[in-house]
């Protein structure tokens, strides 16, 4: 019941967000789109409420939204300029020195695992290739292989992904 | 006076934009094969569209503003965009190169390749279980 609830009403606030300068209710919405947006909205939300809400309100914390928008504009945001300006550099230079190589970030749940990957396909010099689903271990490739770095296996999460993996843990676990 | 200075901010957003979707656009015809090539087509192309639609933004919100509510349109329908690119672009990414790993296509001078040692394990294990069947 619960997971309805909470899926109807993310719909109807992203058909609302939507369809903004239909009306004059509130100065934004029409009557129409109102009453249309609530129909639509506990229509999917009963058909899709089993694979929105997965039987545990882990994400319902808002702390963890907190953290996760401090992480989007602080640590994710500088890393992403700063993996423009090195992709800028190589793009010039045309150095490069690639390999493919494994880490294990020791994330348990889906969500962080996507988030980490994702994280690190937009980040310094690396992109996520495959992944082994039984172990959760990351196969990156790297644009510019440090050597000190492969000494040790799997590599260290410091070199690829910094202090990635405890923000996400926060945020998804 | 405020106009301008607003306007000049949308003019310099949209140069930033439009200079990291080029050096995209350059990284695609220099590196040498596939996987340096998605170096330069998700981070370049995504860190871009965020300055190219902060200036969207910024227009919407100014119309907004002004009084015409269909500048809101313009304000959400963009920052949604932006949303729907900082989750797919990445996701796509992985998928073509997950599946140019698959399909045999291996890094250009690579240093190492843990996944193809991981692959070619993979096949002794897998061939050792069809000759025991058989």
């Amino acid at each position: 019941m619960i997971s309805f609830i909470i899926t109807t009403i993310i719909c109807f606030i992203t058909y609302l967000l939507l369809t903004t300068g239909s009306g004059s209710f509130l100065g934004l919405w029409s009557i129409e789109e109102i009453l249309i947006g609530l129909i639509l909205s506990l229509i999917t939300g009963f058909i899709t409420h089993g694979l929105f809400v997965k039987n545990n309100m882990r994400m319902a914390n808002p702390m963890r939204w907190i953290y996760f928008i401090g992480y989007l504009i602080g640590p994710f945001f500088v890393s992403l300029a700063k993996a423009n300006i090195d992709v800028a550099y190589r793009v010039i230079t045309g150095k490069i020195k690639p390999g493919i190589v494994k880490i294990k970030p020791d994330l348990k749940t889906d969500l962080g695992i996507t988030m980490l990957a994702n994280s690190i396909t937009l980040t310094p010099g690396t992109l996520s290739v495959d992944i082994d689903e039984t172990t959760n271990e990351l196969y990156i490739h790297w644009i510019n292989v440090d050597e000190d770095a492969l000494k040790k296996k799997p590599v260290d999460c410091k070199y690829i992904c910094g202090n990635f993996p405890k923000w996400i843990r926060r945020i998804a676990e | 006076m405020l106009d301008m200075i607003l306007t000049s901010i949308i003019y310099l957003l949209l140069a930033i934009g439009v200079f990291f979707n080029l050096l995209a656009g350059i990284g695609l015809l220099r590196f040498p094969d596939v996987y340096t090539r998605l170096h330069a087509g998700t981070k370049c192309t995504t860190f871009g569209s965020i300055f190219i639609i902060g200036s969207v933004i910024l227009i919407g919100l100014k119309t907004w503003y002004l009084g015409d509510v269909n500048g809101s349109v313009l304000t959400i329908h963009s920052a949604v965009a932006l949303i729907a690119i900082l989750l797919t672009n990445p996701t796509g990414a992985h998928a073509i190169a997950r599946a140019a790993h698959r399909s045999g296509v291996m890094p250009e001078n690579a240093v190492i390749d843990e996944l193809q040692i991981k692959g070619k394990k993979q096949k002794k294990t897998e061939k050792k279980e069809t000759e025991d069947h058989t």
